[in-house]
């Protein structure tokens, strides 16, 4: 029938796969799974994330560490801009994507992806002034020049919700990353396209590959094997279903994670974010030295 | 050189009224536990028995967590800050004021010298509660927002080394805060946790507000476990520190662990100075400090005369009666702590390290480990990586400021770091890259309740003192 329709043109579809070091590998197993609409239509076949991927994209991330939390603060938030701005080219695109991932009218997709893209800005504002905010100059009783500075924690893997398919993963991920920490986010189990397309816009922006790893398939799956994963520094539990939360704290208890659980808030991602997710990716270090002559 | 040979110049401890035997701090007054559990805290320089204590049981517990609920909601959370900041100062003043008794009871039951109790951990205690007393009114501006709230209930359980100022890190910015406590204090120092129970009642502290049970492991884990304990503060072994991770559940958490810190000394150091740093370091408290020097980098080519040195410094170190003013080691606090402690070392010779101890005579009672310096230690070595919790120093060494960087954060802790240069961008260059909680620059050991302390890694999380500490007890 389409070809007595000559206006009609088959479209080329896309290949969703996972995002790993700045590439974009198939799950290693070879998985796919398939992804639909809210009413139940096709709309791709997204790649099913294993163990072996997701310690794929920890030893990424373990990578990038040292060059994205050594970077200047000033770097990191223009970098981080710099998404905000592909983002905003690509407006269209995210909105008909969330649009269909969440079955939400158009002016409501739109407004998510004009938060997320917000937000993104937000957060890329932050990465010089965290440490202002956070750090201090203590008046300790003695001769001594002493500092508290807050430093990335180093590999976060962050379950990212399940309902918010973008403005929900960048709220979890952009947090994390501002400060130098480096990111395996798990996207949402049934609506991951979008998060795939972000991925795409990260591997143009100048985010160095490896600072964010995006992987798609069974969150029940891939999060056990995060959480007990020995070189992974923090977990955000936002993702995971109720029942599992506790076993996966009680895990990541094996290297002494910072565990972030979700708060009762963040079921509206629209909401102005509050500065405890970014403090939960930061260490403290406090510096001692004498004065004198 | 010979040794100077000091007269004894002992503390009298007529300024200690030891009771026979001791209940349990609840509710404002010291009541008998309900089972029948004692048992017996000694010195560890002479195992002389001072007093017998109760054992509290899960019932004691949850008596004393219903009286800290109670005292939550009626009193302490509703009370103005100011308010609560007078109890404060009051605490900080008595500790003050019955300084010397507490420095004595500390010694004798914790067997440290009373340099040390006296000069740093009662005036530390004192300040502790003297700097968050001035927070108590003030949370509002503290940065978490325009009405921070107390958590509640904190359940807190801390360590022998310091016992009263780990106390002190725990209850002042508790109680700062609006929360109330059951504290438990170790098995082996539970006697100025009690006289500091009655400062509480010095100071007129309402019932609840601060309840003290004493006990070992399971009393910890009953305190740990009570549904009625909003937030758990632990100071301790980094394997009981993960235990607690996975018994808290939904509670906010603050662990303070262990560590292996490495103190780095590097060509161009002062080395007398950084000789006093490295002694300071690992042989402060007998080494029992979990952010304690206990692996000492130094630059290779300073290595003869930094050890040359460090010895000769060693053998004028004075080991002994706790209580002599005059002593820098005092005693191991346990069996079980000088059992750890030899077994270590014994493995570090096994293991083909070379062992050297401070010639010293170990007095015939009591618990006594020589300072001890192991060199030619490897990074794969057992004394290399696992804390000894004692005085015993490891050596190894390095040759660029990468390697020394790369092996000080070659282990799963990172509490504390050291490092000796005189050279400022490098200071700044390697304060950056240690994985530490702390970094003492040209100097080792410091505290002060002003500044954040607390680990990386498996050191635990969460930070004691300064602005910092507050977070652990507000709802943020």
């Amino acid at each position: 029938m389409s070809e007595t329709v000559p206006a009609s043109r088959l479209a080329v579809r896309k290949t969703y796969k996972l995002f790993i070091g700045g590439a974009f590998p198939r799950s290693e197993s070879g998985r796919s799974y398939p992804v639909t609409d809210h009413k139940g239509n096709f709309l791709a076949n997204a790649a099913m994330a294993s163990r072996k991927d997701a310690r794929d994209a920890v030893t990424a991330a373990r990578k990038a560490v040292a060059g994205w939390s050594g970077a200047t603060a000033y770097n990191r938030g223009q970098v981080l801009y710099r998404v905000a701005e592909l983002l905003e080219g690509r407006r269209t695109q995210f909105t008909a994507e969330v649009r269909a991932a969440e079955g939400v009218g158009a002016r409501a997709a739109e407004s998510a992806v004009d938060a997320t893209i917000d937000r993104w800005v937000w957060y890329a504002g932050w990465a010089d002034k965290i440490s202002q905010v956070r750090g201090s100059a203590n008046q300790v009783a003695g001769p001594y020049y002493n500092i508290s500075l807050p430093e990335a924690t180093g590999v976060a893997a962050v379950l990212a919700p399940q309902d918010s398919s973008l403005l929900g993963l960048v709220s979890v991920v952009a947090p994390a990353v501002v400060s130098g920490n480096t990111v395996i986010a798990v996207a949402s189990e049934s609506r991951p396209l979008p998060a795939v397309t972000l991925s795409e816009v990260l591997a143009t922006s100048d985010v160095p590959g490896g600072v964010i790893n995006i992987l798609t398939g069974r969150t029940a799956e891939i999060a056990p094997w995060l959480a007990s994963h020995m070189d992974v520094n923090a977990i955000d539990l936002t993702g995971a279903a109720d029942d599992a939360a506790d076993d996966l704290a009680d895990a990541a208890a094996d290297n002494l994670k910072r565990v972030i659980r979700p708060r009762t808030a963040d079921g509206d991602w629209t909401g102005s974010p509050s500065l405890h997710r970014m403090h939960a990716y930061l260490e403290t270090k406090t510096v001692w030295h004498p004065t004198g002559i | 050189m010979g040794k100077f040979e000091y007269a004894p110049a002992p503390e009298s401890r007529d300024v200690v009224a030891l009771r026979e035997s001791y209940g349990l701090f609840i509710d404002g007054d010291f009541v008998p536990g309900q089972g029948d559990g004692v048992f017996k805290t000694i010195s560890p320089a002479t195992e002389e028995v001072l007093a017998e204590v109760t054992e509290a049981s899960p019932a004691d517990v949850d008596r004393a967590v219903s009286a800290a609920r109670r005292a939550y909601e009626r009193t302490w959370s509703v009370m103005p800050g100011r308010e609560r900041a007078k109890y404060l100062f009051r605490i900080a003043r008595i500790i003050q004021e019955r300084a010397r008794e507490l420095a004595v009871l500390e010694s004798l039951d914790n067997g440290k010298p009373i340099r040390e109790s006296r000069d740093v951990d009662i005036p530390l205690a004192a300040a502790h509660f003297f700097y968050y007393a001035g927070w108590a009114d003030k949370l509002e501006h503290a940065g978490f927002g325009p009405d921070p709230r107390p958590l509640g209930v904190a359940g807190q359980v801390i360590p022998w080394n310091f016992p009263l100022l780990m106390l002190a890190w725990k209850i002042a910015p508790a109680l700062a805060c609006g929360n109330t406590v059951v504290l438990k204090p170790a098995e082996t120092t539970p006697l100025t946790a009690l006289l500091f129970a009655e400062i509480c009642q010095q100071a007129d502290l309402p019932p609840g507000v601060v309840n003290i049970v004493t006990g070992a492991g399971p009393t910890g884990r009953a305190l740990v476990a009570h549904p009625g304990i909003d937030k758990i503060a632990f100071t301790g072994s980094t394997e009981v520190g993960k235990e607690i991770a996975r018994a808290a559940g939904r509670r906010k958490v603050t662990l303070e662990l262990g560590g292996k810190a490495a103190n780095i000394v590097f060509a161009d150091a002062p080395v007398d100075q950084a000789v006093e740093g490295i002694v300071n370091g690992i042989f402060f408290n007998q080494g029992h400090v979990c952010c304690a020097g206990s692996r000492l980098l130094v630059q290779e080519s300073v290595y003869d005369e930094v050890l040359a040195s460090l010895r000769r410094r060693l053998t004028t170190l004075r080991l002994g009666d706790p209580l002599d003013k005059n002593t820098d080691v005092g005693a191991i606090n346990s069996p079980a702590q000088l059992a750890k402690i030899r077994e270590l070392s014994d493995a570090g010779e096994a293991e083909g390290a070379e062992r050297w101890s401070a010639p010293c005579e170990l007095p015939v009672k009591g618990f006594w480990f020589p300072p001890t310096v192991f060199t030619g230690v490897s990074p794969a070595h057992r004394i290399a990586r696992e804390e000894i919790f004692g005085p015993v120093l490891s050596v190894l060494t390095f040759r660029t400021p990468a390697e020394a960087v790369a092996k000080a954060n070659n282990t799963p802790y990172g509490l504390s770091a050291g490092v000796w240069t005189d050279k400022g961008s490098r200071i700044l260059w390697m304060a950056s890259r240690l994985r530490a909680g702390v970094v003492w620059a040209n100097t080792f050991n410091k505290f002060d309740p002003t500044s954040p302390f607390g680990g990386y890694k498996e050191s635990g999380y969460g930070r004691e003192g300064g602005r910092h500490g507050l977070e652990a007890y507000l709802d943020v």
